[in-house]
């Protein structure tokens, strides 16, 4: 007994001397890696887990923390002059982590893996645009099948890893779940699920050498969990936390903080059914809600107002489209409906709770200005599957709040497919926006195309087909001596990550 | 023999009803794996081939023949999120569990039979109130609550104290099963076992916890009620101190109750495994059904719940061997 006391106390001795080693980085992370495939899977779209991902693989196209785009294990890339080929060349000098060289055969192979309906990429609606490949020395060639202008977007996006055609084909899906490969920063060197990652530096990486040798990523859901990592020094840095936890810990001796507006953004989904089809009732929901007092009183201000479905960092963003909070014209608008806060106007109105910041205290706010102009919306909480599986029968209730992230900032994944009739992300169904979006899926000219999704905006703002609220802020705690770069894509990459 | 046949035949009826419920209510409720891997842009086209990539483009008796065939060949599909068979993954998070619930479960009885034999054996009020007041407070806040409230003490009070896996990830752990505790205690690399016990010891006791309160509560009554017994009275005209009297002759008609409580409660104590191993990203079966769950992940869902059903049962039949073995008078009852 003596003995086993003595080794308890040696054990948590030697961890705390553990704590002390510069040359690994320990992260507590709010999501747990089920699946090493980035390409299949529900996995392979959900945002959180790409920092992951992007630890051990390299993408096509790779993203700068701005979200500009920058060469990954492809250094050129274009059309030709009539969009009916595309080009691109393959990065020299990359490997894989056997030591086997990155070749366009594994390019290849994994764009065409990607668009075949077998494999169960859930983007292989857009990997199918291109085929009949053909390679010369490090350049590929492909025809355009269906020409889609945000191709080269996608390829910094989900699903858009290149893996390793010989190991992968070697060992089957089953074997590479369970000794994965890559050619980015990061060896996997041990991986339990629900629980950890250990990832080690790989020396032969093309690219700059991340500082730390060792980074494990520890797989911690709940947030209290979270915050005794990072204030206990078990863990180095620490990611989406309750703010006040935040403000409590950055301020917190030994510790950091810093906030960034990432390209995810809080909204309410309007669905053109019932009381919805009022112009009048849409826009007195929208001209009702005080943004700035949300984000400053339930947010702690961590949060930046937006008014169309493009944040500031956005292609297609612009200022000149407003929404301004005015509770007398919606009274006015609602007036001229027949309806006041006597004779309210009645719907539902869903939203998640704790799956975002403050989600339901957010809408419990928002129905609290709506009551005061005349709008009395009952809430239903349902779990974010249901969410999905209502959007995509086109049976959310009136008004839905949702979240929805687009890290490579293009028009078309935000209004694009929720604002298109027939996507089945979209929940508002009308001609006239329809009309407005559908030729501007091929438009060649990238101006005019951003241009076009800009007067789209514009106009749904003008008639609330739907109620932007806020950009999101990822709050990030770290300890002293450490130095984080904040990525606008909700990543947090240890190759961001350095010692002071 | 026939008793044998009988408890084999209402086990297999038990696991079959359960896998009806749950295959039917899985496919009733809104929200399916689909809709959860469905991206933005994903057309009616991408759906239907997932859906027909997954075995969900068919009618749910169909799909639920399907898997019942497989089953019965020990495969239970592949997990949709972790793209690996169901069953290699049951049995990979299976021993983190049960190691989990074997340690909650011993804290909880050493407790219980501590404090109640001390309550019994020091007949004073002060001591009986202080003990029932402790039970009562441990057993008044549920064990995810408990978790919180080791976690925000670690972080006030034992910084050295892990709160999160089963072992330290900058540790290189090498073992032939996942039984690691088990496995580091037979082995004797008493370290190994030190360092598990230290992880695991804050998860164990949040979901030992409520159940030591239980347990108490009961042993304590029982063993009240049998120091009244006139068996009781013999003994102490024998001369017998009164602790002897407890551990010799009343704990064993008291263990009758409270091994029937501690047998219910134990399904219960599995059943916590769910959230304790969330909150302490212990890679356990807990931990898995969250996430399967969360992501629709139905053929783990299934799986996950006939293991935690059989378990169940096995719990209930150990108990009913255990109660014949403590109560003479059921093992010559017909």
């Amino acid at each position: 007994m003596k003995k086993l006391l003595g080794l308890l106390a040696g054990t948590a001795l030697a961890t705390n001397v553990a704590f002390a080693d510069d040359s690994t980085l320990t992260i507590a992370y709010n999501v747990s890696l089920p699946s090493w495939d980035a390409t299949v899977g529900v996995s392979a779209v959900n945002p959180t887990i790409q920092s992951i991902y992007k630890s051990v693989y390299d993408q096509y196209i790779d993203q700068n923390p701005d979200l500009s785009f920058r060469p990954g294990l492809l250094t050129e890339w274009g059309w030709n002059e009539d969009r009916s080929k595309v080009f691109m060349v393959v990065r020299e000098g990359a490997s894989w982590h056997d030591g086997a060289p990155v070749t366009p055969a594994d390019v290849v192979w994994s764009l065409e893996r990607a668009g075949k309906e077998e494999t169960g990429n859930p983007i292989q609606f857009l990997w199918s645009t291109l085929g009949n490949f053909t390679v010369d020395g490090n350049r590929i060639e492909a025809d355009v099948l269906r020409f889609d202008p945000t191709i080269f977007k996608w390829m910094a996006f989900l699903t858009a890893y290149v893996l390793p055609k010989d190991y992968y084909t070697e060992v089957g899906a089953e074997g590479f779940e369970k000794a994965p490969i890559g050619s980015g920063p990061y060896v996997v060197d041990e991986y339990v699920a629900n629980s950890f990652v250990r990832l080690k530096r790989y020396d032969g990486y093309w690219g700059d050498a991340p500082e730390f040798e060792t980074v494990i990523f520890k797989f911690l859901p709940d947030a209290s969990a979270r915050v005794a990592e990072v204030e206990t020094g078990a863990s180095d840095i620490t990611l989406e936390i309750p703010y006040e936890e935040y403000d409590r810990l950055a301020a917190k001796d030994g510790l950091n903080g810093v906030t960034t507006p990432v390209s995810d953004i809080g909204m309410i989904f309007i669905n053109d059914v019932g009381v919805m089809e009022d112009a009048n009732v849409r826009k007195a929901a929208a001209h009702a809600i005080n943004k700035d007092l949300i984000v400053d009183r339930l947010l702690r201000g961590y949060g930046v107002p937006i008014d169309t479905l493009q944040a500031p960092q956005y292609a297609a963003f612009t200022a000149e489209t407003t929404v301004a909070y005015d509770p007398e014209k919606s009274k006015e608008l609602l007036a001229a409906s027949g309806y006041s806060p006597d004779n309210p106007v009645k719907f539902k109105i869903q939203t998640t709770r704790g799956f975002k910041p403050k989600d339901y205290e957010m809408i419990q706010a928002v129905t609290g200005m709506w009551k005061r102009v005349g709008i009395e919306a009952e809430i239903e909480v349902y779990e974010i599957a249901k969410h999905f599986d209502l959007r995509a029968r086109d049976a959310l209730a009136p008004a839905a709040f949702y979240n929805w992230g687009n890290s490579i900032g293009d028009p078309s994944t935000s209004t694009g497919f929720s604002m298109f009739g027939p996507s089945p992300h979209s929940t508002w169904d009308t001609e006239d926006v329809d009309a407005m979006i559908g030729p501007l899926w091929g438009e060649e000219d990238e101006d005019a195309r951003i241009a076009g999704y800009q007067r789209v905006d514009a106009y749904i703002a003008e008639n609330a087909m739907v109620i932007p609220l806020l950009q999101f802020v990822q709050p990030i705690i770290y300890r002293d001596g450490l130095s984080v770069t904040p990525h606008v894509a909700n990543f947090l990459l240890p190759q961001n990550v350095s010692s002071n | 023999m026939a008793r044998l046949l009988v408890t084999i035949g209402s086990i297999f009826l038990t696991l079959l009803g359960v896998s009806v419920v749950i295959f039917v209510i899985l496919r009733l409720v809104p929200g399916d794996p689909i809709s959860m891997m469905l991206p933005p842009g994903a057309t009616d086209e991408v759906r239907a081939n997932l859906e027909r990539l997954y075995g969900l483009d068919k009618s749910i008796p169909a799909q639920y023949v399907i898997w019942l065939r497989n089953v019965a060949w020990l495969d239970f599909g592949m997990s949709t999120q972790f793209r690996l068979p169901v069953m290699e993954i049951i049995l990979d998070r299976l021993p983190a569990t049960l190691e989990l619930v074997l340690l909650a479960s011993l804290i909880a009885l050493v407790l219980a039979f501590a404090f109640s034999i001390l309550a019994v054996w020091l007949q004073e009020d002060s001591a009986t109130l202080a003990i029932d007041g402790l039970a009562g407070l441990a057993q008044a806040i549920p064990d995810f609550l408990w978790a919180l409230i080791f976690i925000l003490a670690v972080t006030l009070f034992a910084p050295m104290m892990p709160v999160s896996g089963r072992f330290d990830p900058r540790t290189a752990q090498e073992f032939a099963t996942n039984f690691y505790l088990l496995e580091s205690l037979v082995t004797l690399r008493l370290d190994a076992f030190a360092e598990l016990v230290r992880y695991a010891v804050l998860p164990a006791l949040a979901l030992g916890l409520p159940l030591a309160a239980g347990i108490t509560r009961v042993l304590k009554g029982a063993l009240e009620e049998a120091m009244a017994q006139d068996y009781v009275m013999l003994a102490q005209t024998k001369g017998k101190s009164r602790l002897a009297i407890v551990l010799g002759e009343a704990l064993r008609n008291a263990m009758i109750p409270t091994i029937a409580l501690t047998s219910v409660q134990l399904t219960f104590l599995i059943g916590g495994t769910v959230l304790i191993e969330r909150q302490f990203s212990w890679p356990g079966i807990g931990s898995t059904a969250i996430s399967a769950v969360i992501n629709r992940d139905l053929p783990l869902i299934q799986g996950i719940v006939l293991v935690f059903a059989l378990i169940f049962i096995l719990i209930n039949l150990a108990s009913n061997e255990l109660y014949r073995a403590a109560d003479p008078r059921l093992r010559t009852a017909r």
